[in-house]
């Protein structure tokens, strides 16, 4: 009996020994560095406290000149608002796609969705530089896109250094991220609840929209955060496709980073962080609000 | 399939791979041009493997990714077994809490703030340049970490508890126990966690850009160096010779029935399926 006792003590002795070193490491690598941004974000060059790298990121100013003339704009607020817009818009793009592709596969034999699967994920293995890179030798005004229109006889299109070029890039790196949740929640789904619809006399659209809809939440607003937050915060996207002429939030960081500025880059990734974070306890909650009705 | 589905994902597959098809048929071009292929030739592979420096940042990454995969790989298994046996729930939440926070994070606040850290602290101790391989592992150690932990702690829960038990009670140490008894349990979780955490360290970009410095590259570093300015060929050679090991492992993987070999191709649908727990 106290031969078993002093076991299972040298039991927990081990497990605690088993978790020291990870403890010791997360609080030093993972807790300790994000205590230095907000450190960095409010002190300034001498480590004194300050306000002003947070104040400059709201109130900074810079002039623009397009078609409608010369206007003074807020420069980090003007970045930030991009980044969601092309942000945001590449995630509906890749859902609106992504949705049926992952219904259409979650439909298909044990065999095609298994091939289906690895070949979606074949991009995902290639670096996403390469990816991006692939997309500016297709999209360069003498390039591959407007070589094939010139063939079909059309006069070619300027699209590298556009929003647009900026958010093929976007979608086309993040899009298997979007598919692989909602097809994971999809495949596991009941066939019975969705006959037992048709049964009761739903048609197609129905089904679609009372029954899978509803049960594939779960793998949508992973797959918007999975697409969200990589498009909102990247910079190599837009300095290869937008030609460096749309500045993302991701840009804006790594502007200051190679500048030297690190207060400043560190407000901003504070900010960033912030702003991601209410996010995602917003969509949290109405995640649960859906669960729960 | 309904012929309207076959075109549509038909269509996402060209969308896929059209991009990738065509890096591979430029990298056999003679010229420089992206738009006319004018003679196949291996001159830009030529090109490539005379590149002394990418051969370098080849060799740097794997040394990088062996090494991140295995330290985490130790660390991450010995961290579940020990949250696993956490009684305290308010601990427990804490320790899941911080393991998610690299999981969440943008990579680029990951970097920047691993980075504030690494140079407050080399001025401390008057470094000129904090930044070096031992930061980079770091770095690559840390983001590795969730991931592993995510990968055996459901071995961990769905292993039958009185295995370990029953192997004290007939005599074993708790240690001899582990070992012989939990350890081949949750092998195949332990296994996907080292495969996903060099998947993971191969391919990082944006946490090395921050933590690397300017003395170590990695091939991602290296293939941002090299587009920079730009555009040549070569990249197109390293992207198509890049496709055909990956072709190749998931072709072995594919063909070998083991449960390991499994896993190598469920690596990156795992990595999903992680972040895919994480925030929901």
């Amino acid at each position: 009996m106290g031969n078993k006792n002093m076991a299972a003590r040298r039991g927990s002795l081990i497990q605690r020994l088993c978790l020291a070193p990870y403890s010791v490491w997360a609080a030093l690598f993972i807790v300790v560095p994000l205590i230095f941004v907000a450190y960095y974000a409010f002190t300034d060059n001498a480590f004194n406290f300050t306000l002003d790298n947070v104040r400059r990121f709201f109130t900074a100013t810079s002039n623009v000149t397009d078609e409608a003339g010369t206007r003074e704009v807020h420069t980090y607020l003007l970045i930030f608002m991009r980044s969601l817009k092309l942000a945001v818009i590449s995630t509906v793009i890749c859902l609106i796609m992504g949705y049926p592709a992952a219904y259409i596969i979650s439909t298909a034999s044990a065999r095609t969705q298994k091939i289906m699967i690895a070949l979606i994920m074949i991009p995902m293995w290639m670096n996403f530089l390469i990816r991006t890179y692939a997309w500016m030798t297709i999209l360069q005004d003498t390039g591959i896109f407007n070589g094939m229109l010139g063939l079909l006889g059309l006069k070619p299109i300027h699209i590298i250094g556009t929003e647009g070029a900026v958010v093929i890039g976007m979608v086309y790196d993040y899009f298997p991220y979007m598919i692989l949740p909602i097809y994971s929640v999809m495949a596991k789904m009941d066939v019975k609840l969705l006959e037992a619809a048709r049964d009761l006399g739903c048609n197609s659209f129905g089904v679609l929209r009372r029954v899978i809809w509803p049960l594939s939440l779960p793998g949508v607003f992973s797959g918007i955060t999975m697409v969200l937050i990589p498009s909102i915060s990247t910079f190599y996207i837009s300095q290869k496709l937008g030609n460096g002429k749309f500045y993302l939030i991701g840009d804006a960081i790594e502007g200051q980073y190679v500048a030297n500025n690190l207060h400043f880059a560190a407000a901003i990734a504070f900010i960033l962080m912030v702003i991601l974070l209410v996010c995602m306890a917003v969509m949290q909650r109405s995640a649960n609000r859906r669960a729960a009705v | 399939m309904k012929p309207i589905s076959k075109v549509y994902t038909a269509l996402i597959m060209l969308f896929l791979f059209a991009p990738i098809a065509i890096l591979l048929v430029f990298s056999f071009n003679l010229a420089k041009s992206l738009s006319v292929f004018s003679h196949f030739s291996l001159y830009w592979y030529r090109e490539l493997f005379r590149d002394s420096e990418t051969l370098g940042a080849v060799r740097n990454t794997l040394v990088l990714a062996v090494s991140a995969a295995l330290i985490s790989t130790v660390m991450g298994t010995a961290a579940a077994v020990g949250i696993n046996k956490l009684r305290s729930k308010y601990l427990r939440t804490m320790m899941d809490t911080v393991t998610n926070i690299p999981m969440i994070n943008p990579d680029i606040i990951t970097g920047i703030s691993l980075m504030l850290m690494f140079v407050f602290v080399g001025r401390l101790f008057g470094a000129a340049t904090s930044l070096n391989f031992a930061t980079m592992l770091i770095a690559h150690v840390t983001f590795c970490l969730p991931y592993v932990i995510l990968q055996v702690l459901p071995k961990l829960q769905q292993m039958d508890r009185s295995l370990p038990e029953a192997a004290m009670d007939l005599g074993c140490t708790p240690l001899r126990a582990f070992f012989k008894v939990e350890i081949p349990e949750i092998l195949p979780g332990v296994i996907t966690g080292l495969i996903m955490a060099f998947t993971l360290s191969l391919d990082d970009f944006v946490i090395s850009y921050f933590t690397a410095g300017n003395g170590f590259q990695t091939l991602p570093i290296r293939i941002y160096n090299m587009t920079k300015k730009t555009v040549t060929p070569k990249m197109y050679a390293l992207a198509t010779i890049i496709f055909f090991v990956i072709l190749a492992l998931l072709l072995i993987s594919n063909l070998s029935d083991s449960d390991s070999a499994e896993t190598v191709k469920k690596a990156k649908r795992k990595k999903a399926k992680a972040k895919e727990a994480v925030s929901t």
